[in-house]
């Protein structure tokens, strides 16, 4: 065991400790934290984590304070920096939390209701 | 142990990623474990405008278990060597 956890991946995110981190999670959503704890799971403990919400071309940081999450839920993890986070908001404007919640919602609705509208009109298929 | 050890001769070679979230990314393959979690470097993402945080991400983890399908670079397996590890391994040697 101690070989193995030696030589894997895993272990090489040593390297990644005190870093800041963008972390992918299953759910689609992305966390950016910065990297305190890991296991062979890729449980991790992220710290100052905030979730960053982008729809269309609005973008807000929603603050999460220190986050354990469970390795089965993430993704991938990614080096993220001055320079990064600039890349990243390219083109994009910052709103509020508040706002950026309310696109949120408001796209997942138009989203459902177009699978809705999708689903009725099935029988044109057949 | 197959897997592993082939993904171990593929170290620092480029191979794209493909993820059951439908995300591709291409980079140089750094490190791979026992759970086939990768390491890339110098990551490109196939779709940036559906994928925008991802600009920023050079260097990335990925965790074994989110992986579909891993491309690579042509020529990069030997496939009689592969055929004998396989019957090697099948054997329990």
């Amino acid at each position: 065991m101690a070989d193995a956890w030696h030589l894997s991946a895993v272990a090489s995110l040593v390297e990644s400790l005190d870093a800041r981190l963008l972390v992918a999670l299953r759910d689609g959503s992305n966390i950016i934290g910065t990297l305190r704890s890991f296991d062979q799971f890729a449980n991790i403990v992220l710290e100052d984590a905030v979730e960053r919400v982008v729809v269309g071309r609005n973008y807000s940081d929603i603050p999460l304070g220190l986050y354990i999450v469970r390795g089965e839920n993430v993704v991938l993890m990614g080096d993220w920096g001055e320079r990064g986070e600039r890349a990243a908001v390219e083109g994009l404007v910052e709103v509020d939390n508040a706002e950026i919640i309310r696109a949120r919602e408001a796209d997942s609705a138009a989203e459902a209701m177009k699978g809705d509208i999708l689903k009725r009109m099935d029988f044109l298929d057949e | 142990m197959l897997f592993y050890s082939y993904f171990k001769t593929l170290v620092g070679k480029p191979v794209t990623v493909e993820l059951k979230n439908d995300l591709a990314i291409t980079g140089t393959l750094v490190s791979v474990d026992q759970y086939l979690n990768i390491k890339l470097e110098n990551t490109r993402v196939a779709d940036e405008e559906r994928y925008p945080h991802m600009r920023s991400v050079r260097n990335c983890f990925i965790r074994g278990s989110v992986v579909r399908y891993v491309q690579i670079p042509e020529g990069c397996v030997d496939v009689d060597i592969l055929h004998d590890a396989t019957r090697r391994e099948a054997r329990g040697a």
